[in-house]
């Protein structure tokens, strides 16, 4: 799929592709659909196939699935406050979701739904619902003063409440576009190195020892995006954090 | 006084010693990524995606009520002050998470 032509074919790896034969294709199951499905067995296993000993010195599995819980708790604990536990499984359910989504992303054959705006945004939508409904839940109507601060004069209104409406709607779609964007990036910068180890490859003996150039990048840059896999799914955590603390503090 | 032999000192000591207070908040736990590519993508993010929205709210209503450049405009400028106001919350330093 790289090379075919002797062409950079960077952007074709985000295609959607029917699985699963006529079925897949009559209902639009996807390659997106079947990792997504993937992401969430291989949670599920991880859970409660880790602890299912629950032994006071934990293995190595469920040295993981203890870490992992642990690091969330202390990211939504440190953000929102002790009141903030109800919302912990939550948090943690996205944020396995997204780490999964951008770490099986990097298998050689795998498909990262992460680097769709549809999937991102549609968990950014959730993330804004839930926590516009927990505010209006915890607060009332006292929410909508969120949108003009106490004390501000009252001719600044028609200035301060469209901008402040228009920077809490902005939310979902900066913590969409941050994800997506820098799975994108990231799986383009591998396509695009590899098709150059293939086409500088083929020169013949030069070839192979300038190919060996793009190849230490790729290397470089593998362990450069499991960084960044990683460091996306905290940052979508510790934002869903924010806006809850937001929601449920309200100043 | 009620402090004659450094009594609570020593109980504080002792009780931080078994862990049973809470641990003092160091203020950065949690805390986002702090590289300057981080802060600066963050930054051009917040802005560019306060923009968009302001945008296409301005151009929404403007489908809406038949008014086309008017409220465009308008909230082409009110999504660049939002920007510019979220990026003000990205580096205002964040209140301790509330008791």
């Amino acid at each position: 799929m790289a090379a075919e032509g002797k062409t950079i074919d960077a952007l074709s790896q985000f295609e959607l592709v029917p699985v699963l034969g006529p079925i897949g294709r009559a209902v639009g199951f996807s390659q997106s659909n079947a990792h997504m499905l993937l992401a969430v067995g291989l949670i599920t296993l991880l859970f409660v196939y880790g602890m299912r000993h629950r032994a006071i010195i934990p293995g190595r599995l469920q040295s993981a699935a203890e870490m992992l819980y642990e690091f969330v708790e202390g990211v939504v604990v440190g953000q929102v406050g002790h009141e903030g536990r109800r919302y912990f499984p939550f948090v943690f359910a996205l944020f396995m979701f997204v780490l999964f989504g951008n770490m099986l992303g990097l298998l050689p054959y795998a498909f990262t739904y992460t680097s769709h705006i549809a999937v991102t945004f549609g968990l950014a939508i959730l993330v804004f619902l839930v926590t516009t409904v927990v505010a209006l839940a915890l607060h009332g109507r006292k929410f909508f003063g969120y949108f003009f601060p106490e004390g501000a004069p009252l001719w600044l209104a028609p200035i301060i409440i469209p901008v402040e409406v228009v920077s809490y709607i902005s939310r979902p779609v900066s913590l969409s576009i941050r994800l997506f964007a820098n799975m994108v990036a990231g799986h383009v910068m591998l396509k695009v190195f590899a098709t150059f180890i293939v086409l500088i490859g083929s020169l013949g003996a030069v070839g192979i020892f300038g190919a060996a150039l793009p190849l230490a990048v790729n290397v470089a840059l593998i362990g450069f995006e499991i960084l960044v896999a990683f460091l996306q799914a905290y940052v979508f955590a510790i934002l869903t954090s924010i806006y809850l603390h937001d929601a449920v503090h309200l100043h | 006084m009620e402090n004659r032999d450094g009594f609570d000192d020593r109980l504080r000591q002792a009780r931080t010693r078994q862990g049973l207070d809470p641990k003092p908040r160091t203020g950065d736990e949690g805390g986002l990524p702090t590289g300057p590519w981080g802060i600066g993508f963050r930054a051009g993010v917040e802005v560019v995606s306060a923009l968009v929205v302001g945008a296409a709210l301005g151009f929404g209503l403007d489908r809406w009520l038949g008014t086309f450049p008017w409220l465009f405009l308008v909230f082409f400028f009110v999504g660049g002050a939002a920007g510019v106001l979220n990026l003000y919350r990205l580096f205002k330093p964040r209140p301790e998470a509330g008791p």
